[in-house]
């Protein structure tokens, strides 16, 4: 089946263009009340966005993550935290697709996702860790056919609202703390008791709650690879691209939203340059920056899927880490032009310019992951990995 | 050469376990992290006055006691050979 149709015949784009004009009706809502947003996903899944990254051999389409990047992109000009809760699903997704692809229990379970359109989370963070997702303190148990797993999870976006979780922990009780594991559980085979709130300055829709979370589940369900390799494969250049089609989303609409204002104020006064219209050309070049960013990065990324050695390279690594830094610097920059164009009508809530909602939505760019661990981890890798001294690599 | 990769892994990977890892253990399984990893590699640069290619600076050459021998053991003999 190609891609870019569905059994209706619309293409991927037309579907996100749906599922926008509906996540846009309520974004402000979502905002607001700190809600999921039900209404976006319930497009999502009646479009069956959730499995399109699913190869065509179990029921899916096999979409790119150029494509699904494409996406995010159309659905956070609406509403960034339903494009969020769409990019997460499909960074967990590519674990799946690429490190559960020969396992039998995982191959019936991505059939399940395509069927049901399934929508996943994860759970990478624990607390007493401080963030980095490459160290866990819980373990995995595995009694007989059985394995078992308790995590205080200080984070799971949407986890209430998703049919299933993957999960980290140490690969056994004996097992260092980079010695980890990934699992699926389904909804039916764990319970959340929830231990932090969702209380934040922007992304509210994306609920990400902390809870103690606490599985039993068959052990076949553990993906057959180390985490380690699923990070560094998968998880990497996916978030990092996926998040930078949602960032540059938000920073298209804060762009949209400024340059009608200028072109309001160029018809009011004909032959006369507004006073935005510099402030539009110079975030236009900001633009034009992330964008060159993230579409290079998926491109290598294309690139580097046909030879794994080069996926888990370092120069690979610190050029997605790039991407991310780049990209999530650059947005806020963006929006803060936007708003010098807007002035009031920007700043103000609930007006055809209003920027609040942006502004804060892209805050959470450089947070998560925070860029100083990302920068720490670059500059490691840059005293062995050389500079990139030619144009077109 | 082992003996030296491994005084090296205990002193800057912070695997002190090094000493009784098995020559092709799985390193990383064992506990060495991305930083430790660039440590030991800068290291092996210093002590056998090699300089890795961007080709090799990937998971697999750092994986095990034995794989490193290999890789340093062949940059040492093309640097020779040039």
């Amino acid at each position: 089946m190609d891609v870019a149709l569905n059994a209706h015949g619309s293409t991927l784009l037309e579907r996100a263009r749906r599922v926008a004009g509906i996540a846009g009706q309520h974004a402000d809502d979502v905002d607001r009340n700190a809600r999921f947003p039900r209404e976006a996903v319930d497009a999502l899944i009646s479009e069956r966005l959730l499995s399109i990254q699913i190869p065509v051999t179990l029921g899916g389409e096999g979409a790119t993550t150029a494509q699904i990047a494409e996406a995010c992109t159309v659905i956070s000009q609406a509403c960034s935290a339903s494009a969020m809760v769409f990019a997460m699903h499909h960074i967990k997704l590519s674990s799946l697709v690429s490190h559960g692809i020969d396992s039998p229990w995982h191959q019936s379970f991505m059939r399940r996702i395509v069927d049901e359109q399934l929508l996943i989370a994860s759970a990478t963070t624990e607390g007493g860790i401080g963030g980095n997702m490459r160290n866990s303190i819980c373990a995995i148990e595995i009694d007989g056919d059985t394995c078992r797993l308790q995590k205080d999870a200080t984070v799971i976006s949407y986890g209430r609202h998703a049919d299933a979780i993957l999960i980290t922990s140490r690969a056994h009780p004996d097992a260092v703390t980079t010695d980890q594991v990934m699992t699926v559980f389904t909804k039916d085979q764990y319970t959340l008791e929830r231990t932090n709130e969702w209380d934040t300055l922007g992304m509210r829709g994306t609920c990400s709650e902390g809870y103690l979370f606490k599985g039993e589940a068959p052990k076949e369900q553990i993906l057959p690879k180390p985490f380690a390799e699923i990070a560094a494969q998968s998880m990497l250049a996916s978030s990092h691209l996926l998040w930078g089609g949602v960032w540059y989303g938000i920073a298209v609409n804060a762009m949209t939203r400024a340059q009608a204002f200028v072109r309001a104020a160029a018809r009011k006064s004909p032959g006369q340059t507004p006073p935005g219209a510099l402030h539009l050309a110079e975030a236009s070049s900001l633009l034009q920056q992330v964008r060159a960013n993230v579409t290079a990065g998926l491109a290598r990324y294309e690139a580097a899927l046909a030879e794994p050695e080069l996926l888990s390279s370092m120069g690979f690594s610190v050029a997605m880490n790039n991407v991310k830094i780049a990209v999530s610097q650059t947005v806020p920059k963006i929006i803060d032009h936007a708003m010098q164009i807007t002035g009031i009508m920007g700043y103000k809530n609930g007006t055809a310019f209003s920027l609040g909602r942006h502004l804060r939505d892209a805050q959470s760019a450089q947070l998560m992951i925070s860029n100083d661990r990302i920068l720490a981890n670059t500059s490691n890798m840059l005293l062995v990995n050389k500079i990139e001294t030619n144009l077109l690599g | 050469m082992k003996t030296q990769i491994r005084e090296m892994l205990a002193q800057y990977a912070s695997l002190p376990s090094a000493a009784t890892l098995d020559d092709d253990a799985d390193l990383y399984a064992a506990g060495m992290s991305s930083h430790g990893s660039v440590q030991l590699m800068l290291a092996l640069e210093d002590t056998f006055d090699v300089e890795f290619p961007d080709n090799l600076l990937n998971r697999r050459s750092f994986s095990t006691i034995t794989i490193i021998e290999q890789t340093v053991n062949q940059l040492v003999a093309g640097k020779e050979a040039a």
